[in-house]
């Protein structure tokens, strides 16, 4: 296949692979085609026809993104033919969008208005459509709002949920000028399969998908005196919010972001990464206990491989797709309920805060965040234990509202205590690093020796392979895990719940050999989360992996059972892990769901 | 009945040889076959008009471990049913054909793919189906055919949605390339013909390529199966050669008061009286006063129709039968309905037609697949000839 | 539809668990109750291992896949243009008095659902309906009410 086709696009020569198509040809010399319903993470639809280009000889014109190049081509990208049909196409597709743009959330970030910026100038278009469909929007999930009178079927949504993640919670049905995006029987979404991953909220190029946003209710509870309220960062935002705040790909933010969220007026100003640290050791424990358990003791019924617990939208995956397999999951809360938790209880104790004065805001690089802190078994507290849920996008909204120069603020540090962070936790961020920060830590706690790998850098974990395997050789463990002597630890980790699903199927089938599995919702892990900023790409997401793993370099500790704040609040108040107070405040159960 | 254009009697015409021509042409070779086919200048009769025996040659060349057959009997183009009646009336002809194709091309399977609203037609069919299968086993021949039965969507008589239809999707075209000779049905290669075009096969290899070629003028060769509604007093089937003027057809077909013939079906052509002298039916060329393509509609209007409630009934129909994917067909069929509506109201002025031509013609250009494309056909013959017609 | 499970199990062992047997089972199951149910597609989809909104986008998509309830008996009339042109309107004025109900309605008995339908195939002898799989053709609103009566006595003979 190394075979090459030359081609002219407008008069310039290119020479290109076999089975390239017209649309990447061009972008190779810098040609830019507009497109709508092509995406780099998805395959090809061919369905918005935006993209069209003319090819000599030919009276139709074809659509770049899904035709190949063939020797001797030449294609012209911008004829008055294609200019006119591209405008038109454009003013079809603002005839069925309810383009309401200055009240719309997806303002200035709307692929449709950017277009339109482009082509459509102050002229009268078609008839518009919305008014004679009904509309209505669904605003019950938590998580996701869906607005189909913005919706320009450009199915991107569709295969996102379909192909990318394999949660089918969203379809093509009707045909003709009834075709809509829908779910089963168009329900709601918060009563189908969704796992609230916000993937296609990530790659709809319109407000037809959007976070449901808490802006609002943050506001107020900071406007409110009586309120003292707290906020949580958790590791993916900072690697990623400068991006929504003209920033490039890749910059880490976490001083300015700190800065920010102090000038925004939020009393206290805390770290998820603190409370990923606290993950790691409880949910590090509860692998060596069920290690024990089926190694040493010969214990029936207990479930591994083990799978991480930290990724709602995986969760709500799991609940639906395996509910018989809820017990491979670790029992230890993510981050943000971790967190939450011991806000209410152990901070607002050390700070002298009556706990229902406390209101208590996490920012996630996700959407379905807000699925899980609304699940009625996140109230160890006594009260919600995370009040609301914002994205990193709505961070830069309300960074931008507050009238803050975000590029010019200087660094601050986060508050103390359940602010202070490692670089294990740091990596939460990526695919592949909860598994490198519980391997530091276990490995540690086990052998009673530093994890053999140079600069404590596990690269066999890292990277954006859709599957990766890695396994470690314990040899001579400390007395008290003898039996781990010899024993190869096998570790899986998958990013994507189409990859997920197939680790799954494996452990269905008893093909899986593992002792632990790391899972996460989202291409790229929670970096890739469906609340990071716009757009989204694989180039970008490899950018954004780079920073989280030069932030964790760069980081004084690097094991979560060295952060000096976690160690405190065992001393404190949590007294073990997975003891008492650790099982009601910081495990939580599952519930199986309907498969369809 | 009048004198006048020359009633042929190939397809319809009553004999059971299936037995003696299988035999002879599984005695010659495929190439033999195929250069039959080719030179008999057979092309599709679905309205396409892609050369049978070319189609039939590039799947034989495709790789592929498995091959399928597939007579698209999903007539749903409005004004269409010559092939419910070929499949009545001859369905061993279409078999045969089919089973030729299956041994020239490498295929052991067949499919009839049954619009829902001929499923009436089962009964016999699958009667039919089963004698042929045994004359098939007989002569040792693997080749099986099974009935695939739509469920309301004309669309899916487009090859590439039929086989999406068949393989349990939303009939959706394909992008193309790949074509069907190549990918198909399970992305494996696959013929894909129209009922009549396989009926026809049947007589070629029966009669020769000569017979075929004989008939009709160039570039259109053989007879054609004509679907004739509307305003007639002799509505109903019937076998014609190619190359006939408009002028003709009307003439025999007519009431005496025809304003203007649709060629094709809603996806096809309008021709107003003072063109039907100059229009001549058969493949080549567009509207060019040349001549039309068909898969055999002609539905004939006088002078007491409203083409306005015409083509409001044709944009009716693409409203609904759009598969709705791609945004030309999708939207640009609704704002055609809209817009003729509005003007028709004086809601907009006629010079909104201009705008809605040139949306016709776009859609022409970018729509993915043929429906879409041809959408323009009836709407710029009809809004161009008959514009007074349209204006409030 | 009772014992939902058992019978989509049936089927799916008729057509197979093929994503291919997605349009035969779906069709059978609307042959056999008029209507292709929540409970059904759940079972479908469960049956063929995709997921229910795979199976409802499919249903949706083709029009005589119905996902409300049909009469005994669903009269599609033609409504394409030369079945418009011989009286397509008259034939549907003459349905809705008979059965005193309104295009897109069901009869309160559960015996008729009248509709509309694309072009049938039926162009040189409409205006032409479907009642069920089976053609009507040439009609007129006599022919209508006989072919109605006729219906109606079959409907009463298989009651009594």
């Amino acid at each position: 296949m190394d075979e090459k086709v030359n081609l002219k696009i407008d008069n310039l020569s290119v020479s290109v692979d076999t089975g390239t198509t017209i649309l990447e040809a061009a972008r190779k010399i810098n040609i830019r085609i507009p497109t709508l319903c092509h995406h780099e993470d998805l395959c090809v639809a061919g369905n918005c026809r935006v993209c069209v280009v003319e090819e000599s000889g030919m009276g139709r014109l074809q659509p770049a993104c899904a035709i190949p190049v063939s020797e001797g081509m030449e294609i012209h990208t911008n004829s008055m033919k294609v200019r006119n049909a591209r405008k038109q196409i454009i003013e079809l597709l603002i005839s069925e969008h309810r383009a309401e743009c200055t009240t719309c959330y997806k303002n200035g970030k709307c692929e449709l208005q950017a277009l339109s910026n482009e082509y459509i100038v102050g002229e009268s278009g078609f008839l518009p459509l919305v008014p004679l469909k009904g509309y209505t929007i669904d605003e019950f999930s938590p998580s996701i709002i869906k607005d189909d009178s913005k919706c320009i079927r450009c199915q991107r949504c569709v295969r996102t949920c379909d192909q990318l993640q394999s949660v089918g919670a969203l379809t093509v049905a009707h045909k003709g000028g009834e075709m809509k995006i829908s779910t089963f029987f168009d329900k709601p979404i918060y009563e189908v399969v969704c796992t609230n991953c916000g993937q296609c909220v990530n790659r709809c190029p319109t407000g037809a998908l959007t976070e449901k946003t808490y802006i609002n209710e943050v506001w107020n509870a900071i406007d409110n005196p009586e309120k003292f309220v707290v906020v949580q960062t958790a590791p993916a935002v900072r690697i990623a919010l400068g991006e929504a705040l003209d920033m490039e790909p890749g910059e880490i933010v976490t001083g300015k972001m700190v800065a920010a969220l102090r000038r925004m007026g939020f009393n206290a100003v805390l770290d998820t990464d603190w409370s990923a640290d606290l993950t790691i050791i409880e949910e590090g424990n509860e692998l060596l206990q069920r290690l024990k358990r089926v190694l040493k003791d010969k214990e029936p019924g207990v479930k591994i491989p083990m799978t991480t617990s930290c990724s709602p939208g995986w969760i709500k995956f799991i609940e639906h797709t395996f509910p018989d397999f809820l017990e491979h999951l670790s029992t230890a809360k993510s981050p943000q309920q971790m967190f939450g938790a011991l806000a209410k209880t152990f901070y607002a104790g050390k700070i002298g805060v009556e706990p229902s004065n406390m209101v208590s805001v996490s920012v996630m690089p996700c959407t379905a965040k807000k699925f899980e802190a609304n699940r009625p078994e996140m109230r160890a507290s006594g009260y919600q234990d995370v009040d609301f849920v914002v994205t990193t996008r709505e961070l830069a909204m309300m960074i931008k509202q507050a009238g803050i120069d975000f590029r010019s603020l200087p660094d601050d540090d986060y508050d103390t205590i359940m602010g202070e962070s490692t670089g294990a936790s740091v990596i939460f961020g990526a695919t592949g690093g909860v598994m490198e920060a519980a391997l530091r830590t276990v490995y540690e706690v086990v052998t009673g020796r530093e994890i053999p790998f140079d600069g404590l850098n596990i690269m066999p974990v890292r990277g954006m392979e859709n599957v990766r395997e890695a396994s470690l050789k314990i040899e001579n463990p400390l007395p008290e895990w003898d039996f781990l002597d010899g024993v190869e630890v096998k570790t899986c980790v998958a990013h994507g719940l189409s990859n997920a699903k197939k680790v799954m199927e494996q452990v269905k089938n008893g093909e899986a050999d593992y002792h632990f599995i790391e899972i996460m919702a989202c291409p790229g892990g929670c970096l890739g989360g469906g609340g990071q900023p716009l757009p989204t790409s694989p180039e970008i997401r490899k950018k954004r992996a780079e920073a989280i793993y030069r932030e964790d370099a760069g980081k004084k500790i690097r094991k979560s059972h060295e952060n000096p704040e976690i160690i405190q609040v065992y001393e404190e108040f949590l007294v073990e892990p997975l003891g008492h107070k650790s099982h009601e405040l910081l495990h939580t159960t599952y519930t199986p769901r309907n498969r369809y | 009945m009048k004198k006048g254009l020359k009633r042929l009697d190939l397809i319809f015409k009553n004999e059971h040889d299936c037995d003696v021509i299988l035999k002879k042409s599984l005695n010659r070779s495929n190439e033999e076959l195929v250069e039959d086919l080719i030179s008999s200048g057979l092309k599709g009769r679905g309205g396409a008009g892609f050369p049978t025996g070319l189609k039939w040659k590039l799947t034989a060349e495709a790789p592929g471990d498995e091959k399928y057959v597939i007579c698209n009997a999903d007539e749903g183009e409005p004004g269409t049913f010559k092939d419910r009646e070929i499949l009545s009336s001859v369905p061993h002809k279409v078999l045969t054909g089919m089973a030729i194709c299956g041994r020239i091309v490498g295929a052991q399977r067949g499919f009839i793919y049954l619009r829902g609203e001929y499923k009436f037609l089962i009964p016999e069919l699958q009667k039919a189906i089963n004698d042929f299968h045994e004359l098939t086993d007989k002569m040792k021949l693997p080749f099986r055919v099974e009935i695939f039965t739509g469920a309301g969507a004309y669309i899916c008589g487009e090859e590439s949605a039929l086989f999406e239809s068949m393989e349990g999707h939303r009939g959706e075209p394909r992008n193309k390339p790949p074509y069907p000779t190549d990918a198909g049905y399970r992305n494996r290669p696959t013929v894909i013909n129209n009922v009549e075009t396989l009926a026809h096969t049947y007589s070629i290899l029966k009669y020769g390529p000569e017979k075929f070629r004989d008939l009709g003028v160039k570039d259109s060769r053989g007879s054609k199966v004509f679907s004739v509604s509307g305003d007639t007093p002799i509505p109903g089937i019937y076998e014609l050669e190619f190359g006939m003027t408009l002028q003709k057809f009307v003439d025999d077909f007519g009431d005496g008061d025809a304003k203007a013939v649709q060629v094709g079906g809603a996806a096809g052509f309008c021709v107003p009286r003072k063109k039907f002298d100059k229009t001549v039916i058969g493949y080549q060329g567009k509207l060019t006063g040349i001549s039309l393509p068909t898969g055999g509609s002609m539905m004939i209007f006088n002078s007491s129709r409203s083409m306005y409630n015409v083509l409001h009934n044709y944009l009716d129909f693409f409203v609904e039968e759009s598969c709705g994917q791609c945004t030309p067909c999708r939207v640009g069929t609704q704002q055609l309905l809209l817009g003729i509506e509005a003007v028709k109201r004086g809601d907009k002025s006629s010079q909104y037609l201009e705008k809605l031509l040139e949306l016709a013609e776009t859609m022409r250009v970018t729509a993915k697949c043929g429906l879409g494309q041809s959408v323009a056909n009836s709407f710029s013959s009809i809004v161009e000839n008959f514009r007074e017609e349209m204006i409030y | 539809m009772p014992h939902t499970g058992e019978y989509i199990k049936k089927l799916a062992e008729r057509h197979g668990r093929r994503l291919e047997s997605l349009l035969p089972i779906l069709e059978n199951v609307y042959e056999d109750h008029h209507i292709i149910p929540e409970d059904a597609m759940v079972e479908i989809a469960r049956e063929l291992d995709v997921s229910a909104a795979k199976v409802y986008g499919t249903a949706t998509f083709y029009s005589f896949l119905e996902t409300s309830k049909g009469g005994k008996y669903v009269i599609r009339v033609c409504k394409t243009i030369t079945c418009m042109m011989h009286g397509k309107n008259q034939i549907i004025k003459e349905l809705e008095e008979l059965l005193k109900i309104n295009l897109g309605e069901t009869t309160p008995d559960g015996l008729f659902t009248l509709k509309e339908t694309n072009c049938l195939g039926q162009c040189h002898r409409g205006p032409a309906m479907l009642i069920n799989d089976t053609p009507y053709t040439e009609l007129t609103p006599s022919k209508v009410r006989d072919i109605i009566n006729e219906y109606r006595l079959i409907a009463q003979k298989s009651a009594s």
